[in-house]
């Protein structure tokens, strides 16, 4: 019997909000499928919102459709309403206004070196965010700067100021967008793999600095990861995309204790166990089927292994305990399918 | 552990940049720095550090894709490290290559039938075109593709298929050992356990040795037998995986295993700090490498460099006793019994089990 959670949908507009995505649904013209398919997310105040899935699935896409950032002409947003301090936008006929965008929400992209001046030194360009934004003096602004680059871990932060892009290496650039994002006590920080290329040790830095903002200034983190070891470090809350759908979200703690979704099991049971070494590793069978060969219906079925002819209906998400939504029909699996070997 | 070694390293060194005399101004880098081990055959050799700690330099090294700057490389007991011509050729076909990137490292115009084929063309010269399009296909089938794809071309395939027909390319060659520089890194979590698992069985089933550089811990843990770590160009520690991730002995090894994500939520997660970042291998610190990072300095350490001690647990470290004497053994937590139950009937179900259904259409929910 799947429990019945005390959380309604509605709840996703409670009041300890910052952000929400309501049913963003969105194509690129000239394809004839949507690649985001009505996502709903919501970022609470002091919260770490986690958004995995495999490459192409639509994460980028969805943060760049909330940043207002997908080229105009080229894409067709059907529908998805942003609510974010306290006022709402129609993604499909508006977007964010830029200086809301950034004033109050920060992003860290994929691709670090499109978003650093390659003339210009690094302090100047951190400099230069935190007195467009603040006001500060040049002085306080580089002592800011000063302050930020040491908080990523880079060493020498005082010398390294003066440093241009290409004397730095790809690890480093990348804390040195981190520290530019972070500078100015962002509300919402969209971060889009922001430690994938980084040592364990840096990454270990990075997000003890993202913990600490959260618990410091409350800042909200929409963070994209495909590592689900990053998503038990710093996650509060975790939404699984398959095919540009959310499949499953909730609680990082029922995500990783009692997962539903036999794609997100598939994905949890992929992952090598330092407990388990040389142990023969489940797997996702097949990959993911590009936007037009995707099934109609529950999109993972192509790939699943409990699908019936039933599966050909869309599932809904649905509550199976409190806050934690799951769309598959056989959801939890125990209670529907028995395997014999 | 008794199996004959394979390929060994004695104090093999390689710097950049050096060279030009005494008109250079600039140091040169010492991406490798006096490494010595030991592989032995049918083993899986992993090497893990931070980026720029001269893990590919050292894989280039062993394959001799580089030539040492000082120091030996020796393939089933003979020296190779100024091999040339048909002697270099010959151990090409004995070691092979698995690039990190499976988009950049085929060639977009070749198709896969051509591009494992093009191996056997040089490795074995005296197969008919008809017995190389049936090894061609066997081939394809060892790593899991079909011999229809043959025909097909490297943009029509997914990441992890990619790194299939990179793979088939290599054992082409008819190799004993093949080194892979970061083989699954660029793959999501789900490909990727496909290819661990197929260089699993094909380490078994051809008694193949693998060499794997890799920076995940997790992945390097699941897939070898041995582990050496590195740091600026040196090992810092060597031994069995088990050994080393159970109870590492260096300061850096120990920050490095601290430093994993773990698995557990909530997360109690403690990383040790690692102070500032990795120095410049032109410039490496005095002493112990690691001087400059290491929470347990004294000032021993910045004179004199350790040495790499110990039989099969190895660790260079002036002060691994006291140090390892005072370090809290890290416990994993079981995940709970419902969620292995769960994995349990999902690996069933993807590993050939018939799925039953209790009934074939949903429940009925409002
Ligand atoms: N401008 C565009 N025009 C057409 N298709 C696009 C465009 N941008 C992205 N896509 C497609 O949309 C899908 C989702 O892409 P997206 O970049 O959101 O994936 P992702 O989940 O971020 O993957 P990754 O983990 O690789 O970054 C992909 O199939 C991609 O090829
Ligand atoms: N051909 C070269 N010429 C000059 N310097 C080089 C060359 N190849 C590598 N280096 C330098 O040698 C050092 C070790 O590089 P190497 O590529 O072996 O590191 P790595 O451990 O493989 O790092 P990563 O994890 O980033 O791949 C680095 O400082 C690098 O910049
Ligand atoms: S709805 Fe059907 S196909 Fe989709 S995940 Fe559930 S069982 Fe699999
Ligand atoms: S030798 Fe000294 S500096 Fe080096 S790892 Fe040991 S304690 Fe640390
Ligand atoms: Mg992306
Ligand atoms: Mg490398």
């Amino acid at each position: 019997m799947p429990v019945s959670g005390t959380a309604k949908s509605q709840d996703l507009a409670s009041a300890d909000a910052l952000l929400t995505l309501k049913d963003l649904t969105l194509r690129f013209k000239g394809q004839t499928n949507d690649v985001v398919h009505s996502v709903s997310l919501r970022v609470r105040q002091g919260e770490v919102l986690c958004v995995v899935g495999e490459s192409g699935c639509g994460k980028s896409v969805t943060s760049m459709a909330i940043m207002g950032l997908l080229p105009g002409k080229a894409t067709q947003i059907s529908s998805g309403k942003l609510s974010f301090l306290a006022q709402d936008w129609d993604l499909a006929t508006d977007c964010l206004p830029t200086e809301v965008r950034g004033r109050e929400i920060a992003m860290i992209f994929q691709e670090p070196m499109t978003s650093l001046n390659p003339s210009f030194r690094i302090g100047d360009q951190i400099a230069e965010a935190v007195q467009r934004r603040r006001g500060n003096s040049r002085t306080e602004a580089l002592e800011r700067a000063e302050v930020m680059l040491q908080r990523v871990g880079i060493a020498n932060p005082k010398q390294r100021l003066r440093a241009y892009p290409h004397q730095l290496s790809g690890g480093m650039r990348q804390r040195v967008m981190i520290a530019m994002a972070l500078a100015n006590d962002p509300q919402i920080l969209i971060a889009d793999e922001p430690t994938t290329a980084l040592d364990v040790t840096i990454q270990a830095q990075i997000l003890d600095l993202i913990r600490d903002l959260r618990d410091e200034t409350g800042m909200g983190t929409l963070m994209i990861t495909h590592d689900l070891g990053v998503v038990a470090e710093v996650a509060d809350t975790v939404a699984v995309m398959y095919g540009g759908q959310v499949v499953e979200q909730g609680p990082v703690a029922e995500i990783f204790n009692n997962p539903q979704h036999p794609y997100t099991i598939g994905l949890m049971s992929a992952m090598p166990r330092l407990d388990r070494p040389g142990e023969r590793l489940a797997i996702v069978p097949g990959t993911v089927p590009t936007i037009s060969n995707m099934p109609e219906g529950c999109r993972f079925r192509t790939r699943c292994a409990f699908a019936t002819a039933a599966c050909a209906q869309r599932p809904k998400l649905r509550d199976v305990a409190s806050e934690h939504e799951v769309a598959c029909h056989f959801a939890p699996l125990e209670t529907h399918v028995k395997v014999s070997a | 552990m008794t199996a004959p070694v394979i390929l060994e390293a004695d104090e093999v060194v390689k710097h950049f940049g050096a060279g030009s005399g005494w008109l250079s101004h600039k140091s040169p880098v010492q991406a490798v720095d006096g490494v010595s081990l030991q592989i032995r055959r049918g083993e899986t050799f992993a090497i893990v550090g931070e980026s720029g700690c001269g893990k590919s330099t050292l894989a280039r090294l062993l394959m001799r894709l580089l030539e040492p700057t000082a120091g030996r490389v020796s393939f089933d007991g003979v020296d190779v490290s100024h091999a040339s011509g048909g002697a270099l050729k010959a151990l090409r076909g004995q070691m092979q290559f698995i690039f990190q990137d499976p988009f950049s490292s085929l060639n977009p115009r070749m198709s896969v039938g051509k591009l494992v084929g093009e191996p056997l063309e040089v490795h074995a010269p005296e197969l008919s075109a008809e017995e190389r399009r049936e090894k061609v296909a066997e081939l394809l089938r060892k790593v899991g593709l079909r011999p229809e794809h043959a025909g097909r071309y490297p943009h029509e395939f997914s990441g992890g298929q990619r790194q299939r027909i990179g793979i088939a390319r290599a054992l082409a060659a008819g190799p004993k050992l093949i080194i892979g520089d970061e083989p699954v890194s660029a793959l999501d979590v789900s490909v990727q356990a496909q290819v661990i698992n197929l260089l699993g069985d094909l380490s078994r089933d051809l008694g193949l040795t693998l060499v794997i550089i890799a920076h995940d811990l997790g992945v390097i843990r699941h897939m070898s037998d041995r582990v050496a770590v590195m740091y600026l160009g040196r090992i810092v520690e060597m031994g069995t995986a088990e050994e080393v991730f159970a109870t590492p002995l260096h300061p850096y090894t120990q920050a490095l295993l601290s430093a994993i994500p773990s698995m557990d939520v909530p997360s109690k997660h403690q990383a040790l700090a690692v102070l500032g970042e990795m120095p410049s291998p032109s410039d490496p610190p005095s002493g112990c490498r690691f001087h400059t990072r290491c929470p347990y300095t004294r000032a021993q350490c910045k004179q004199e460099s350790p040495k790499l001690e110990g039989q099969l647990h190895q660790v260079s470290c002036h002060f691994w006793q006291d140090i390892a004497a005072a370090r809290k053994p890290t416990t994993l937590r079981p995940k709970t019994d419902a969620v292995e139950a769960r994995f349990a009937l999902y690996k069933a179900a993807t590993t050939g089990g018939t799925v039953i259904h209790q009934n074939q259409e949903p429940p009925e929910r409002n």
